[in-house]
């Protein structure tokens, strides 16, 4: 099995509006692959954004080459990250995955060089561990944050210490089989790959990453956010 | 298959639960000396009453020790800033 340094990386990119954000965080990502020397291709699958996400990632591949910057849309009422993800690896030719929301890209070189130490099957960021944390953030919003992980952590003692980051590094197989168990929706999907990870004896590597709220638009935390939170939990508790 | 957190749980509680009502509550006859049931009867509450002083005092512990990534965001703002003139030159409008 070929290490980070040799291994060629397909990140996964699902967009909704993300026609701000894009560029940035594309042009984030050449920069850390050039940097760190990896064979690399981002795969961006926009849901019909009506924003004009889908203009400028064509302009992108035109600027950095259709083998590096490739452009599926899934227009489908049941998009998800799920589906989005499923759709993006059919096309996906690298022996690596990242996973990661439109919004954040700090850490990539990061994670490659924490999955060529351990031989990881998974990479994950955390915010709790080591240097990691956030920015910008109200004490209200820290006290949810962590209330939550407690209960999580006690419900379902996943053996990593962040579960709801959406910036991950997978080896491809161990992807693709995650996919076929996973049935969740959102990012309650995001947990359960992490816990059916661990049931299945992959290995979690984790990386403190530092979590900058969206570059542009709004994050919502209400009381919806919070009660579907513990919907989510509390199914995977009695399914996993 | 592994058992599931929830059957796990139910199970343990189920095994813990009828060891303390079988030592608590045993009919006379059966009775363990007093000191220890005494002990023993208001345990399920004390140990609750522990588990949540230990879950605040640990998300209090957290919440405090929840780093704060200025760096990460200034060098976030910097890291834009190079990349809209670089695509704006490459032929992005942005």
């Amino acid at each position: 099995m070929a290490a980070a340094g040799t291994g060629k990386v397909s990140v996964l990119l699902p967009t909704y509006n993300e026609r701000e954000n894009l560029p940035l965080v594309v042009w984030l990502l050449v920069r850390t692959f050039q940097e760190s020397g990896n064979n690399f291709e981002i795969i961006i699958i926009d849901d019909g954004s009506p924003d004009g996400t889908q203009e400028v990632a064509e302009q992108l591949e035109k600027i950095y080459g259709s083998d590096k910057i490739v452009m599926r849309e899934l227009t489908s009422v049941l998009f998800s990250s799920g589906t989005a993800y499923i759709h993006g690896m059919k096309h996906a030719t690298g022996n690596f995955i990242v996973i990661m929301d439109a919004d954040l890209s700090h850490h990539v070189s990061l994670y490659l060089i924490k999955q060529k130490e351990g031989n990881f099957d998974i990479v994950s960021g955390t915010r709790y561990k080591g240097n990691g944390g956030v920015y910008g953030w109200d004490l209200k919003r820290k006290l949810i944050s962590r209330g939550a992980n407690f209960i999580t952590q006690v419900l379902l003692r996943p053996g990593a210490s962040d579960l709801t980051g959406s910036f991950r590094l997978y080896k491809k197989e161990v992807l693709q089989k995650l996919m076929e168990k996973c049935v969740s929706k959102g990012y309650v999907f995001q947990m359960e790959m992490i816990v059916r990870a661990r049931q299945l004896g992959y290995t979690i590597g984790e990386v403190p990453i530092s979590f900058v709220d969206r570059v542009y638009g709004e994050s919502k935390l209400g009381g919806n956010e919070i009660v579907s939170f513990l919907k989510g939990l509390l199914t995977l508790f009695a399914t996993t | 298959v592994t058992m599931r957190k929830l059957s796990q749980w139910l199970c343990g509680l189920a095994l813990l639960g009828s060891a303390w009502a079988a030592l608590a509550l045993a009919p006379p006859g059966f009775q363990l000396p007093t000191p220890y049931r005494q002990a023993l009867l208001p345990l399920p509450v004390y140990l609750l009453v522990a588990f949540g002083c230990y879950s605040l005092a640990t998300v209090g512990y957290r919440l405090a020790t929840f780093n704060d990534c200025e760096e990460a965001a200034a060098e976030l703002q910097e890291h834009i800033r190079t990349a809209r003139q670089e695509l704006r030159r490459r032929g992005l409008s942005c």
